[in-house]
């Protein structure tokens, strides 16, 4: 019984070790030649070029019902010229980050480990092994850049077409004051509060990335190794996401 | 470079293994394999399904390490090597897998080139002409435009034995390289690889289940079983060795293999 407990933790933490190991090593193999950029372009074409979309939709619709759940409530103060100031740091500081990360991680994340995954299950990564190709250096590095680059710029885009969608519908269809949307946020809203949706945009990428690739990496090779790595990958990043955003939070605000 | 220290293994051959055990839990899979492979000859494994060859071959190219024993290649004691000195061994070897391990998101002629574009500064015109005489050996002229799930199976495996080949590689491993081919294409590629030899001085360790062909084409033959290599030796040794379990694995009766399925059948 205490033996098999022993055995237990132990591998939960080797396999900790190994998780930890696998970001480290996509990390040095970033930095170490050769440099293939058209890898790493190509899947900033795939996180995020074509995530825009979603993204920006997204974006768009929680923006809006910003707008309108903003505008019932502070007009029961009386405060609607504050609907701006409030829309806006929801979306930058929290909103933002943690929405554009989850879509992500839906939309690219989930393929990335099933594609690893099935590379991984056909022999394709010991191919690559076997040719000399280091396949961390050639299949995780170049999605860790990409994400490191694409997350930010995806939040950014939530929150520009967010901020829009919530005057469209604030200002446009409840009739809140002008004026003051737009005061507002230049105002309230510092250099601070912007540092802190981006630092989480980025912490979200390598997480993101690293889990999805280190899931699909290390799946069984069987159609639910697959299935399961996925899965897997796709609770763990929400998870990770939404655990390390309190985090954040509690420590830079 | 002189290859003459102590871990240079047998003279003469290039890939040198000694008391090589593995177990996959309770499992023995090798169990003291011993086998030296010449420089510049073909040999062939034979033995009964699941008795170990591939995972002596993923041991040689080194995706799997051993318990125990020793691997020497080309002078180098490869047993406990990483990153990039394991590497520069590597780059020495053409590895056909045994389910052909295609990159499946990518076309025929980007799998061939693959290793060219990759690991070669070799221009685009220099890596098309190399693509296309490969091809055209292994017999898939025309197929360059195709993915590997639009091929049969005989296809993949022939596309796969080009992209081993593309680089001219010293040791070429091949695991089941004619397994589901007609009789001619084994033939063929029984011919392609015997050339390539001829030409380059290639080194060849195959796996293969086509008994009779294999006498033909093989200079050594080593017969595993068990967990170790029961036969090894020339083509003209081993015939005369009369060994009782090599006879029965010729006979289609291998120990090992049939207990389990005759247990099934009773
Ligand atoms: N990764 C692994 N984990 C556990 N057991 C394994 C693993 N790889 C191989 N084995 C076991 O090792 C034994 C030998 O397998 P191997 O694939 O080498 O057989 P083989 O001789 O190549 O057979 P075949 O001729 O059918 O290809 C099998 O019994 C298999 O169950
Ligand atoms: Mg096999």
């Amino acid at each position: 019984m205490i033996e098999r407990l022993g055995a237990f933790v132990i591998d939960r933490v080797a396999a900790l070790g190994a998780f930890v190991i696998f970001l480290a090593e996509a990390l040095f193999y970033l930095a170490a030649p050769p440099y293939k950029p058209r890898l790493a372009i190509r899947q900033l074409r795939s996180i995020g070029a074509e995530s825009f979309f979603l993204v920006g939709l997204i974006g768009l619709f929680t923006g809006m019902v910003l707008g309108l759940q903003g505008y019932n409530t502070l007009s029961r103060f009386g405060s609607e010229g504050a609907l701006g100031t409030v829309v806006a740091l929801v979306l930058v500081r929290e909103l933002g980050p943690v929405l554009a990360a989850l879509m992500v991680t839906a939309r690219a994340g989930s393929a990335m480990a099933a594609e690893l995954g099935s590379m991984q299950a056909t022999e394709q990564i010991d191919a690559l092994s076997v040719m000399a190709i280091n396949p961390v250096q050639y299949l995780v590095s170049p999605r860790v850049l990409a994400g490191i680059v694409s997350f930010p710029l995806l939040t950014g885009l939530f929150d520009v077409i967010g901020i829009w969608g919530g005057w469209a519908v604030g200002v446009g269809l409840m009739g809140a004051p002008n004026g003051p949307f737009f005061n507002g946020i230049k105002q309230n809203m510092g250099p601070h509060d912007i540092a802190i949706g981006l630092y989480k945009a980025l912490v979200f990428g390598v997480v993101v990335m690293w889990v999805c690739c280190y899931k699909g990496y290390n799946a069984r090779r069987m159609a639910t190794g697959v299935s399961r790595a996925t899965t897997e990958a796709v609770v763990l990043s929400s998870v990770l996401i939404l655990v390390w955003d309190y985090f954040l939070t509690s420590v830079l605000l | 470079m002189a290859t003459t220290n102590q871990n240079a293994g047998a003279p003469g051959a290039i890939i040198s293994v000694r008391e090589l055990r593995r177990r996959f839990g309770r499992q023995q899979v090798l169990n003291g394999v011993n086998l030296d492979c010449p420089t510049g000859q073909i040999t062939t494994i034979v033995g009964p399904s699941g008795c170990g060859k591939t995972v002596l071959l993923k041991h040689l190219n080194l995706l799997l390490r051993p318990d125990s024993g020793t691997i020497v290649i080309d002078g180098v004691d490869v047993t406990a090597l990483g990153g990039r000195l394991q590497n520069d061994v590597r780059e020495k070897f053409g590895m056909l897998f045994q389910a052909g391990a295609l990159f499946d998101s990518m076309t025929v002629f980007d799998n061939v080139a693959f290793p060219l574009v990759e690991l070669t500064r070799m221009g685009k015109p220099e890596i098309a002409d190399r693509v296309g005489e490969v091809l055209a050996a292994v017999g898939l002229k025309g197929m360059e435009r195709k993915f590997p799930s639009e091929m049969s199976g005989g296809m993949q495996k022939r596309a796969a034995l080009a992209r081993a080949l593309i680089r001219r590689p010293k040791i070429l491993m091949l695991d089941e390289p004619t397994t589901g081919l007609d009789p001619t294409r084994t033939h063929q590629i029984h011919e392609l690889v015997r050339g390539t030899q001829r030409q380059f001085g290639l080194t060849a360790v195959m796996v293969s289940h086509d008994v009779p062909a294999v006498f033909e084409f093989s200079d050594r033959i080593a017969f595993m079983h068990q967990g170790r290599m029961a036969l090894n030796g020339t083509v003209a040794e081993v015939r005369a060795a009369n060994n009782e379990n090599f006879e029965l694995f010729l006979a289609g009766r291998a120990s090992g293999i049939d207990e389990p399925l005759a247990a099934a059948a009773r």
